[in-house]
């Protein structure tokens, strides 16, 4: 391997107190398909931001094809040949295809001859590699594969050779996904030099050449693909053997306490989100929903908590029904015994600008035991809290402080607290883990298995495969809006893979 | 003839009164386009007339006070995009600081420079603009509509009217149909798009923040060396207001904005022509009526009553690298 | 590192911040002055003697506050609630109809301590009122609030012309105001509050409705914080998102918070109409609504923080009035340019100073922390 595309050397990056990235050196070859993997926070994308000219490296040099370069900014990047896929893409959505590829290479001052030459090179573009779409097309309109497709067009026009790609399936569809894995390796046919930021094995086997983890900030090791392992990486990321069973009895399912029935919800667009799904959590019992991230798993538990609205369906919680064609009321949920952590504690689960007792209250102000009629029982608001903060070891033992000076673990202790000390009949759960410190998971799935054991219901959404398998009685595997299959926890990974794919349920479906 | 007549009288002054929101409209236009909002185009305009009005009564040149104008007119703005673009400020504060800044400063100004209550000198003939005149105006104007169409409708009024109109295509034109315009009209939808190819989000937007520090100073200029010979303390009256209404009631586009102006400027006139007169069918319509009639109309177009007015997406929001 | 300054001690947050920022906007105005051939330090001598040199002075300063007091809190509670209000302009002229209303009707037959608690009625009916229509615009329609309120502002002055003119104006009257109420109509003034001190009170119009300024502040700290309504409120300002996620309605707070924010604005029109002129004349808000605007951003939306800030601006008001008094080149027109130049530094450019003093209590910090930990070990 002495044709070297991109090296880098000795990169360290702080930001105030957390160190991002620690003496990073890595090498990647030219032509080959290099992928980076990585929990959520292990310093991957700001790697990649540091390569695109996004922030500047504390220490630490960049190798072009040899050559020692400085990048300052994004139009140095692109000036040697770096392209960028980012994961939320950089598009103008009011814009045509082909004026998101042209902005910023533009190559004159006025458009009409710019216009002409662009559209000549989408063509060549597209027959080259065979990624067609209409330059005409308003972005907005198109699907998300095809909007990512736009992104890469927009790196090929600028003639790039190394083309990262920040975890460029979080939004596909498998067929999508399979189809940008299909248009990497003929780049990669064509001597382009591939970085694949992920956090999914599978996707590092099926297409990479090489593999690099992170941790921490740290790049831990590098592997060929072949020579390597699903569980030889999975150790490497995470630093020690993984956790793949939680200490858990036998489930002792009760009565039904939440029925969905043919829910259907469509977002903004009127795009089909959740289709026609139904499915029911006994007391007793864990109901997890396994999927990629985007197939409708966030808004089915959005609809079920009543902050979505339902195009069809219905809800039954503890045998009544819920509006959720309607006005479903959150608050009143809450009454009725529902509880639900959301996915995203930062915009939706907490007001990170409120003190920690504030937060402890969030959608439960109603409730008798902090209120006094019209007014908040601050007291009996800060005491509560202070319980909660000693149960589930919050730190730094605090009230008083500004939810947004806590640790994610801390934080998602503090919504966990909030929604379980509530005695709910029924928990949904989505993310439970999502950027959570080791030590915090483990605190936080025994709190799930102890919920169960309680006799409350649970339904648990997460993308990490691990976390269903180890925590469910039952898995629903939910693929393009739709519950494609259900197995037990036993269920092997690639039999659960094969569903989140649609490749199985399609063929359960059809029987 | 006389209801003829009547309706030039009123479409003349339609096109005086538009002139000024024109040109603070289009200058509303630039900046908002690029996610700048700027309710400080009244303030601007304000500042700019006392800059053209101060600057001709001393140097006996209308020209000179275009230039002051303009420059009074671009550092306010500059300010303004300061405090929005680099320090991440609330625009709409930081619009309003600037509406009061100049409303205060031109008084105080203009009376220790000139001691006349807060006016600065008439303008004799050399300092302010002269209205042109088309060859053969006064031979046709008996030719009936399009005599007067010819003579006082497209003859007989002031450089800057010309230019204010002939700024709409123009400014569609740069919009459009060039790379700054696509540039400047992505950064106001989606910033990071910008950003990560390679183009400064905040070189970019200062540069549409100066495109409404030009528009704003003509705008100021026309109105103390054009349609006044002088300026005259709060000489704006408000029209920086109109000028956002009729860039929100034209849907952040050129060419409605020229039409929004008109009947907003149609408006004006109308209320100053009926002051007291009945109309037929209606009766007497009160003046203030009129006069808020801009505004109310703004009101039903916002709430989306007829069609829906969207801004510009990252509008009034400051960029910040995501990390 | 959501937020993307450090956290710094509440006394600078609150108190050194928002001092530098109004010290540099009075510097900026020093040199206007300086501009004009005047001298800065006599200006602000005759600023503060005419502010607080007599009673009489001070008198005048508060009637000022009161004012500003009601406007502040107007802005602030709309800021609570993540919702820009511009309109207090139009919300308090058009609140002004409630009390010219109820002192028209009962001045000549009632005592003022029963017309003011209707005018108080009146004033925050019809205040709420101009607000509601924004408020509900942008709850069911989604026009933007700090738009229509502009756009009311104005909608207001022209019916307020409108009903001074041709409406509320007594017949064979010329000027557009309406009749001077009897002495029920006539708030008494607060002179034996200043004589406690000491002070005589002269003609300044300072009157009870600046203890009815001090209740609302009150009322607003406890609404906003020690209510359900307020902790909505604060929900709604700080996450849309989270709210929608705590079952509280977006649209009836927007609603409810631009009533409550149009109500307080609306009660400032008691301060000038039965407190100095009893009449409701033209343009009597003068601009008060705008300077509520100034005085919550520097009182950084905590009534604590307004009441000091209203006051600040009262002083500016009276002792303006004095400065162009003495120093006749500088008008009363100073007051709106320093307003604007507080607006600026407090509002729109609150952070400028923000990075450079979080540097130097970051090194304190480290400082700190270092000597923690090698005590520790």
């Amino acid at each position: 391997m002495d044709n070297i595309a991109i090296e880098l050397r000795g990169i360290d990056k702080s930001f105030g107190l957390v160190h991002a990235n620690r003496n990073i050196n890595l090498k990647v070859g030219k032509g080959t398909i290099h992928g980076i993997i990585g929990e959520n926070g292990a310093g991957k994308s700001t790697l990649m931001s540091i390569l695109y000219g996004f922030y500047q490296a504390d220490r630490g040099e960049i190798l072009v094809d040899g050559k020692a370069v400085s990048i300052r900014d994004p139009n140095a990047a692109i000036s040697v040949g770096i392209g960028m896929v980012h994961q939320h893409f950089m598009l103008v959505e009011n814009f045509t295809v082909l004026e998101n590829v042209m902005l910023g290479a533009e190559d004159s001052q006025i458009l009409n001859k710019g216009i002409a030459k662009a559209r000549q090179e989408l063509k060549r573009l597209e027959k080259e590699y065979a990624l067609e779409v209409n330059p005409d097309a308003v972005i907005e309109e198109l699907p998300v594969g095809l909007q990512q497709r736009v992104e890469i067009l927009k790196a090929l026009y600028r003639r790039a050779d190394i083309l990262i790609l920040d975890e460029p399936t979080g939004v596909l569809t498998p067929p999508e996904a399979d189809h940008l894995f299909r248009i990497l390796d003929q780049l990669k046919a064509q001597g382009k030099t591939i970085i694949l930021i992920t956090h999914k094995l599978r996707e590092i086997m099926a297409v990479t050449d090489e593999v690099s983890v992170m941790r921490r900030g740290e790049m831990v090791a590098t592997r060929t693909t072949r020579e390597t392992s699903v569980e030889e990486l999975a150790e490497l990321m995470v630093g020690r053997r993984v956790l793949l069973r939680v200490e858990k009895g036998e489930s002792k399912p009760g009565d039904v306490k939440l029925a969905v029935k043919g829910l259907t919800v469509r977002d903004s667009r009127g795009v089909t989100m959740v289709d026609d799904v139904s499915l029911e959590v006994r007391a007793g019992e864990i109901v997890g929903i396994a999927g990629v991230a985007g197939n409708g798993q966030s808004e089915l538990l959005e609809a079920i908590a009543g902050i979505r609205k339902a195009a069809f369906g219905a809800v039954l919680l503890n045998g009544e029904p819920v509006d959720v064609r309607g006005h479903a009321d959150p608050a009143e949920l809450r009454e009725r015994g529902l509880a639900h952590v959301p996915e995203d504690r930062h915009h939706v689960g907490l007001v990170l600008k409120f003190e920690e007792c504030e937060n402890a209250i969030l959608g439960y102000h109603h409730d008798p035991r902090f209120a006094k009629g019209m007014f908040l029982d601050v007291d009996a608001i800060r005491k509560d809290a202070e319980e909660k903060i000693a149960k589930y070891d919050i730190r730094p033992p605090n009230a008083r402080l500004r939810t947004a000076n806590f640790s994610g673990g801390n934080q998602q202790k503090v919504v966990l607290a909030r929604e379980m000390e509530q005695d709910p009949d029924v928990l949904i759960i989505g993310q439970p883990t999502r950027g959570v410190d080791v030590g915090a998971i483990e605190f936080i799935h025994k709190r799930i298995i102890e919920m169960r054991d309680q006799g409350k219901a649970v339904l648990l959404v997460s993308v990490e495969l691990d976390e269903i398998r180890s925590l469910s009685d039952r898995i629903l595997v939910m693929f393009s809006g739709r519950v494609v299959g259900e197995r037990s926890p036993e269920a092997t990974e690639g039999e659960l893979g094969l569903l989140m794919a649609g490749v199985e349920g399609r063929k359960e479906a059809a029987e | 003839m006389d209801f003829l007549h009547v309706l030039f009288v009123l479409l003349e002054s339609t096109i005086r009164v538009s002139v000024p929101l024109v040109f603070a409209a289009l200058a509303g236009l630039f900046t908002e386009r690029a996610g700048v909002f700027d309710i400080g185009l009244e303030g601007k305009m304000l500042g700019a007339a006392f800059a053209a009005g101060a600057a001709a009564a001393v140097t006996q040149s209308v020209w000179v006070g275009l230039v002051a104008a303009v420059l009074v007119s671009v550092a306010l703005s500059l300010v303004h995009g300061y405090a929005s673009i680099t320090q991440r400020g609330n625009q709409i504060v930081s619009g309003v600081a600037i509406n009061f800044i100049v409303a205060g400063s031109t008084v105080i100004l203009g009376e220790a420079w000139f001691r006349q209550g807060g006016r600065t000198p008439a303008l004799a003939e050399g300092a302010r603009f002269q209205t042109i005149n088309f060859p053969g105006a006064d031979a046709v104007r008996e030719i009936p509509v399009l005599g007067p169409v010819y003579a006082d409708l497209l003859s007989g009024h002031f450089l800057l009217t010309y230019l204010a109109f002939a700024m709409v295509p123009f400014s569609w034109w740069i919009l459009y149909r060039t790379r700054f315009g696509l540039r400047l009209r992505a950064v106001g939808e989606n910033p990071g798009a910008v950003d990560t190819a390679g183009i400064s989000v905040i070189w970019l937007r200062y540069r549409a923040v100066i495109c409404c520090g030009i528009l704003c100073g003509f705008a100021g200029a026309y109105l103390s060396l054009a349609m006044t010979a002088g300026f005259v303390k709060g000489m704006t009256a408000g029209k920086g207001y109109i000028a956002l209404a009729a860039l929100i009631f034209a849907k952040w586009r050129p060419l409605n904005i020229m039409f929004a102006c008109l009947l907003f400027g149609f408006l004006d006139a109308l209320a100053i022509r009926l002051q007291g007169t009945p109309l037929p069918l209606i009766g007497q319509v009160p003046v203030q009526l009129m006069q808020a009639l801009p505004y109310i109309l703004t009101v039903v177009l916002l709430a989306g009553f007829i069609g829906k007015a969207i801004p510009p997406k990252a509008g009034g929001v400051p960029y910040v690298k995501e990390r | 590192m959501s937020t993307p300054y450090a956290k710094l001690p509440g006394w600078v947050e609150y108190g050194l911040i928002p001092l530098i920022n109004l010290a540099v906007a009075f510097l900026v105005a020093g040199l206007v002055v300086l501009l004009v051939g005047e001298n800065p330090l006599e200006a602000a001598y005759h600023l503060i003697n005419g502010a607080f040199g007599r009673g009489e002075y001070i008198g005048f300063t508060l009637y000022y506050a009161t004012t500003f007091i009601f406007t502040g809190l107007a802005v602030a509670v709309a800021f609570h609630s993540g919702l820009f209000n511009i309109g207090g302009e139009g919300q308090a002229y058009v609140g002004g109809i409630g009390v010219a209303l109820a002192c028209l009707w009962l001045d000549q037959m009632m005592p003022w301590y029963v017309v003011f608690p209707l005018a108080i009625v009146g004033s925050v009916f019809f205040g709420a009122l101009w607000a509601f229509l924004p408020g509900w615009l942008q709850a069911r329609r989604g026009s933007h609030i700090v738009i229509t309120t502009i756009m009311f502002n104005f909608i207001a002055s022209s019916l307020m012309v409108y009903l001074l003119t041709r409406v509320l104006k007594p017949l064979g009257s010329m000027a557009p105001q309406t009749r001077t109420f009897a002495e029920g109509g006539q708030l008494p003034k607060l002179d034996w509050l200043l004589s406690i001190f000491g002070l005589n009170i002269g003609t300044a119009p300072f009157n009870i409705s600046f203890l009815l300024a001090l209740a609302a502040a009150f009322a607003v700290w406890v609404l906003i914080w020690r209510t359900r309504l307020g902790y909505e409120m604060r929900t709604m300002g700080h996450s849309p998102s989270a709210a929608r996620y705590a079952g509280i309605s977006e649209s009836r707070i927007t609603v409810v918070a631009m009533m409550m924010s149009g109500g307080l604005a609306g009660m400032m029109a008691l301060n000038p109409i039965m407190g100095e002129q009893f009449r409701m004349q033209l343009d009597f808000v003068q601009g008060a609504g705008f300077v509520g605007i100034a005085v919550a951003l520097m009182g950084r939306s905590h009534p604590g923080g307004i009441i000091p800030a209203a006051i600040l601006f009262g002083v500016l008001y009276q002792g303006g009035a004095e400065i162009a008094f003495e120093m006749p080149s500088i008008s009363r027109d100073m007051i709106v340019i320093i307003q604007g130049l507080v607006i600026l530094f407090a509002g729109a450019l609150e952070n400028m100073f923000r990075p450079a003093i979080t540097r130097v209590f970051a090194a304190r910090g480290q400082r700190a922390a270092a000597l923690v930990q090698t005590k520790g070990a």
